[in-house]
């Protein structure tokens, strides 16, 4: 024991990021409450930066990337240092990587209520935060693998390769999600385009909750759950095939958020059988989380930490036997586009992400403060009340769902649509959403006591920066070969041998298919889908500033009842310009694919400036400020010549003359415009023109044209 | 379509590299105790002094 080494461990750095993860989880929550109210009470749209649009991904990203990813960095930052025997490589790191995320965080909190997105789900940050949060991770990775290479440990334990899976495979996902051509420093069109775009959206939006809200946190849970009930995981081998299963399954299961899509069909079908393959490892990881437990069962009758815990491993238990049901096509066929999918998503974030991270503040706050905890009974109240509000929320959405997709595919006997008007589908389900509001607040009323319950252990104890700790210098077995070629090693070694070569031509392999993407696309071309004119362009990106994505999807699925409802379903070869795709994920309104000439111009302007004129009872938010805004066109050259690059075939010089020919349609549609009634003076030079232009546009190109 | 031959490889080598640091820590012997690192994770609270003052 002559070797025995003294260093201190850091809590000041688990602190910071506990403390954010708690402050940002209270905004995102916040918000998300507001974005709940607006949409029960629309008047609470207040345009045009904090309507339901802009407000949503400003929810989700608080959540995923604020509350979550703070709530990570400390638990990774707390664990990984006592289970590696060593403090963080180093301090200095430790706190650009503090500060560069919270840089992130404000960033997020400025662009998107401005209206500036990619309009991919959990990816909406433009590119210059996309490049920021590239860089921070690159310091967070160089950090912790710092910290393991100077470990003094030299086993590894289970929760580390949960935390070593996050970081490569997170910085895979959002390299290539974020491959996208600048067209200004706010603006960016993606590499890929339509069908392709949505997979790879998909591949990385599912990838995100499986990497950044479930691994790092399963890496907690083998943490943080012993600890709190002071005794051994119940199998550690169990958590080994655990991690290893989950990690070799996991990434293929991103097509099923596109069932019943364009999306080829044997990607689909790959999809499936992934995603339920997945319940395999999941419920051996939940089961192991439960089983820790055995005969403790009677501390989590006292002990608030161990009651969060159990929660949160229930819901994981519960999210992700939901998932695999989900990824079934038939039940997709019901649950998709439906409030089903928020519910789900719920149980996983409150439940699962909330309660855990509540269970690991509690548990960590008296331990750095060398302290109690300052009220046992107001933790308790905090469960209770949160526990309600997962009910609360949770529930109802599932009614709402189910009760609005039998509405949707309800026929008459004379073999007509029951409910016709979509409206009246959204009206069914206005309780439930006030209920949900309830559930809301109260998850956010208990994380207010939370936060006074922490805030005065805080101050009845005394804050340890620096911990004391010591440890043997770790072993090392460094083989020492004389005079071996470095390639004798791997030639002994076939299974490396064979691996390395493999790694070696997908390297290849992607060398050479990336151009071909370019160059020619697969996806069967029609010959009548057109590149969009100028004006058109400018009101897709409109569409997108305003996040109508959120509530709109432009996907048409082959159902009996959705092609009776909005028209011919959808084929791949029509999305062949769509940069970004836009198909959504979520129908609080109908679907727009075909929206194009079902109602006249002045329709869709009487509509912008107030949507319950046009359909009394609509839940949409007003856009009067698109009757006010000046149309922008001067980045049109700019995007003609960034889409001609990537493939879309604008002739040469095309982009000199785009502005010109923008200004021409607008004229136009200011004429039929005052020929409908509508003689608003500059009515043409107004951002509701370019709307008008697109929402007219959509899914015509291959309409069959009635006879007059 | 080719944009799923790009994922595919994408995630085979995601696979392919977890498959090789699985292999090489077995082989390091990561995986040989499959029961007392649940244990030692428990016990690393406290420095020599600390326990010994325990014990005094």
């Amino acid at each position: 024991m002559n070797n025995i080494q003294q260093f201190q461990y850091d809590n000041k750095i688990t602190r910071a990021f506990g403390m954010a993860s708690f402050i940002w989880g209270m905004v995102g929550m916040l918000v998300g409450i507001i974005i709940a109210l607006q949409l029960v009470y629309p008047v609470l749209n207040y345009g045009p930066w904090f309507t339901f649009g802009r407000l949503r991904p400003l929810h989700t990203n608080a959540v995923v990337f604020a509350f979550v990813g703070n709530g990570i960095f400390m638990g990774i930052y707390y664990s990984l240092q006592r289970l590696l025997k060593a403090r963080m490589w180093s301090d200095k790191l430790s706190w650009i990587h503090f500060w560069g995320w919270q840089a992130v965080i404000l960033c997020a909190a400025y662009t998107l209520p401005m209206g500036m997105t990619t309009s991919a789900e959990y990816g909406e940050l433009i590119w210059p935060i996309d490049v920021l949060i590239t860089l921070v991770w690159v310091i967070f990775g160089v950090n912790m693998f710092g910290t393991i290479l100077t470990r003094r440990e030299s086993h590894l334990y289970v929760a580390i390769w949960f935390y070593i899976a996050t970081w490569v495979t997170v910085a895979v996902l959002h390299i290539v999600r974020s491959i996208e051509i600048p067209v200004s420093f706010t603006e960016s069109y993606p590499l890929f385009t339509g069908v392709q775009d949505a997979l790879v959206q998909w591949w990385y939006g599912h990838n995100a909750v499986a990497f950044f809200l479930t691994t790092p946190y399963l890496g907690m849970m083998y943490y943080f759950l012993p600890k709190a009930a002071n005794r051994p995981v119940y199998s550690y081998k169990l958590s080994i095939i655990h991690f290893w299963a989950l990690i070799f399954i996991y990434i293929w299961a991103g097509p099923h958020h596109l069932l019943y899509t364009s999306l080829p069909d044997w990607v689909q079908s790959l999809g499936t059988v992934f995603s339920i393959m997945l319940i395999a490892p999941s419920w051996g990881g939940m089961l192991n989380g439960l089983l820790t437990l055995r005969g403790a069962w009677d501390r989590v009758a006292s002990d608030p930490v161990l009651k969060f815990m159990v929660v949160a491993v229930i819901a994981y238990g519960m999210a992700t036997f939901e998932g695999p049901m989900l990824s079934i096509k038939s039940v997709n066929a019901i649950s998709h586009f439906t409030d089903w999918t928020i519910a789900h998503v719920h149980v996983g974030a409150l439940g699962w992400n909330g309660f855990l991270t509540f269970g690991v503040l509690y548990w960590l706050w008296p331990r750095m403060y060398r302290t109690t905890l300052y009220s046992t009974q107001l933790a308790n109240v905090h469960f209770w009340i949160g526990t309600l509000g997962i009910i609360f929320y949770a529930v109802p959405l599932y009614w709402a769902g189910w009760t609005q997709a039998l509405m949707w595919k309800e026929f008459t006997p004379e073999g007509t649509l029951a409910w016709g008007n979509f409206l009246d589908t959204v009206i069914q389900i206005m309780p439930m959403y006030m209920i949900r509001i309830v559930g809301g607040t109260l998850f956010f009323i208990g994380a207010v006591v939370g936060v006074y319950n922490l805030y005065k252990t805080a101050k009845q104890g005394q804050f340890m920066p620096n911990e004391n700790a010591e440890a043997p210098a770790r072993e090392r077995h460094i083989p020492v070969v004389v005079g071996d070629h470095w390639h004798r090693r791997i030639e002994g070694r076939p299974m490396q041998m064979l691996l390395f070569s493999t790694i070696m031509i997908a390297i290849g392999g992607i060398v050479q298919i990336v151009p071909m993407v370019f160059i020619d696309s697969q996806v069967p071309k029609i010959s009548t889908v057109k590149p969009y004119t100028p004006l058109e362009l400018a009101g897709r990106d409109l569409y997108i500033k305003e996040g109508c994505v959120g509530c709109h999807s432009q996907q048409i699925r082959p159902f009996r009842d959705e092609t009776e409802r909005y028209g011919e379903y959808s084929k791949s070869g029509e999305y062949i310009y769509d940069r970004p795709f836009l198909w959504g994920s979520k129908r609080t309104g109908p679907d727009l694919w075909r929206e194009g000439g079902k109602y006249p111009d002045s329709w869709h302007y009487n509509h912008m400036w107030d949507p319950t004129a046009m359909s009394p009872g609509s839940i949409m938010p007003a856009y009067p400020h698109l009757l006010e805004e000046p149309l922008d066109l001067r980045d049109l050259p700019a995007k003609i010549r960034a889409l001609r690059k990537l493939g879309t075939p604008y002739p040469e010089g095309f982009e000199k003359i785009a502005i010109n020919d923008a200004n021409i349609q607008a004229q136009k549609i200011a004429l039929s415009l005052a020929e409908q009634g509508v003689k608003d003076k500059g009515i043409e030079s107004k951002e509701i023109v370019a709307i008008i232009a697109y929402l007219q546009r959509l899914g015509t190109d291959i309409k069959v044209q009635k006879k007059q | 379509m080719q944009i799923i031959f790009i994922l595919i490889l994408i995630s085979l080598m995601i696979g392919c590299g977890f498959l090789l640091a699985y292999l090489s820590a077995a082989r390091a012997g990561q995986f040989d105790d499959d029961y007392t690192p649940s244990i030692r994770i428990l016990f690393d609270d406290k420095t020599i002094e600390e326990q010994q003052n325990d014990e005094a």
